[in-house]
């Protein structure tokens, strides 16, 4: 354990997907010692990515305009709204082309251990738009792990008195402790079409 | 390379590369223990499900150079299942964990008091019998007593007079006398304190006659006790649900989606008939 603001570097990195203890270790001394110039560059670029990538203001997936091709699309019912915890999860479910509805990106999972609770995921937009569009059915779509569980659990005990509204969840086929992008699209698909009510 | 197998609870999960995850892990005679588990994110793994936080398993490892490596995982408690269905439960117990994990600095080092605490807070959260707010608690006393801060809760916890007292102090480490009483003590209800004394014992039947705002000032009081004494704050703690009518949502949206699923319904076209 480091002082201060190098440990909290490394935990920062340590939180990047692919990157272990020991190499958050080795990347936050690199910086350490890296001529100030490049660091201004590795800030500057990562400024540039966060201004140009935009998020639909409706569903939240990561979008060129200010809404997102899905929620543009008029053949997609607006009633039918599927939440998923990342926009690449967005990409998973589209692939198995069951579904026909639109999307509401949570952006996580409800985490205590990382500081994530429901106030830092897009739960309030959710039931707002769930109170203000007319959304009759809700599919919860989240990782099948503990967290994505939590979350699910959630959301079924927030929505499930809202009048008019069905709540479903993704039925089982997809083993616990896994990620939802490792699922093949046959087991992902069936586990859409085999959805069971809450 | 030597293989040991030993009984755990998983503390936290993260993930390494694509598919592997580190799994952190109170064990019961080596402690906490960070160890690899290959190829557990892939939804075709064999134990996955049983390396997720919250489970109580029976582990086999090999030591590696760096990091052990898992090699078989059994189930003893399934203690997820209880738990992740409710958010007080479940903001308690990541509670149980991240304090764990914050005590034991040092791996490798036995902490069987901590381990045995650990997987009883976790049973007691998924049994769903009790407050879950009381056993994250008394889970935090009793830890906090492992590790040498024990809160003072009856006598001055600067000149060890005799209490009942009436004065609080964080900083001091406990109740305080009329004479030692710095400045920033709180005045905690006359019940709180006994309630806290009640949870580091164990003596459950004391507890239940505590009201609402009695737990919860004790909580506050357990809480702040526990931050002091850490470097870093805990990132769970404040997330931790304590109310058990978390979910009402606010009546002009519900009564809003009433109206329009009314009106759609009403304004929907008929179905043909041909
Ligand atoms: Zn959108
Ligand atoms: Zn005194």
């Amino acid at each position: 354990m480091y002082e201060g603001p190098v440990q909290d570097l490394i935990d920062e990195l340590g939180r990047l997907p692919g990157i272990g203890p020991k190499s958050a270790q080795r990347i936050a001394f690199h910086l350490l010692a890296a001529e100030p110039a490049d660091v201004d560059r590795l800030q500057e670029t990562l400024q540039k990515v966060k201004e140009g990538v935009v998020f639909c203001e409706i569903c939240g997936n990561v979008s060129e305009q200010a809404t997102c091709r899905i929620c543009q699309d008029t053949r997609r019912d607006p009633k039918l709204v599927c939440v998923v915890e990342e926009p690449k999860d967005v990409l998973a479910v589209e692939r198995t082309r069951e579904f026909r509805g639109r999307y509401h990106v949570l952006g996580g999972a409800l985490d205590p251990l990382s500081g994530v609770g429901p106030d830092q995921l897009r739960i309030r937009d959710l039931v707002t738009r769930i109170g203000t569009d007319g959304v009759t059915e809700v599919i919860i779509a989240t990782d099948p792990n503990t967290e994505g569980e939590a979350t699910a659990t959630y959301l079924v005990r927030l929505l499930q008195d809202f009048p008019g509204l069905s709540v479903t969840r993704l039925a089982s086929g997809l083993p616990m402790g896994g990620d939802l992008e490792f699922a093949d699209e046959l087991t992902l698909g069936r586990a859409l079409s085999g959805r069971r009510s809450v | 390379m030597s293989l040991y197998r030993d009984s755990a609870v998983v503390l936290r999960v993260h993930k390494l590369g694509e598919a592997d995850r580190i799994i952190t892990l109170l064990t019961r005679r080596h402690g906490k223990v960070r160890a690899v588990a290959k190829g557990v994110r892939r939804t075709t793994s064999r134990f996955g499900a049983r390396l997720e936080p919250f489970c109580h398993v029976d582990v086999q490892l090999y030591t590696g150079r760096t990091l052990d490596v898992i090699t078989q995982v059994q189930t003893l408690d399934a203690f997820g299942g209880g738990i992740v269905d409710d958010y007080q439960r479940y903001t308690s117990a990541c509670a149980v964990l991240e304090t764990v994990d914050r005590i034991v600095t040092e791996e490798g080092e036995p902490v069987l008091r901590l381990y045995l605490l650990a997987v009883g807070a976790l049973r007691a959260l998924s049994g769903r019998e009790r407050d879950p707010s009381l056993v994250l608690d008394a889970f935090v006393l009793r830890a906090m007593s492992f590790a040498g801060w024990e809160p003072a809760l009856a006598e001055c916890a600067r000149c060890g007079q005799a209490g009942p007292h009436e004065a609080f102090s964080i900083a001091a480490g406990g109740a305080v006398c009329a004479g030692c009483r710095p400045a920033g003590s709180v005045r905690p209800a006359p019940q709180t304190l006994p309630l806290l004394e009640a949870l580091l014992h164990g003596d459950w039947d004391a507890t239940t006659a505590a009201t609402e705002p009695v737990r919860r000032e004790g909580s506050g009081l357990v809480a702040a006790h526990l931050q002091w004494h850490m470097e870093r704050q805990l990132r769970s703690l404040p997330l931790v649900e304590r109310r058990e009518s978390w979910h009402r949502i606010p009546e002009f949206l519900r009564e809003r989606a009433a109206e329009l699923d009314g009106s759609e319904l009403a304004g929907a076209p008929a179905p043909q008939e041909n």
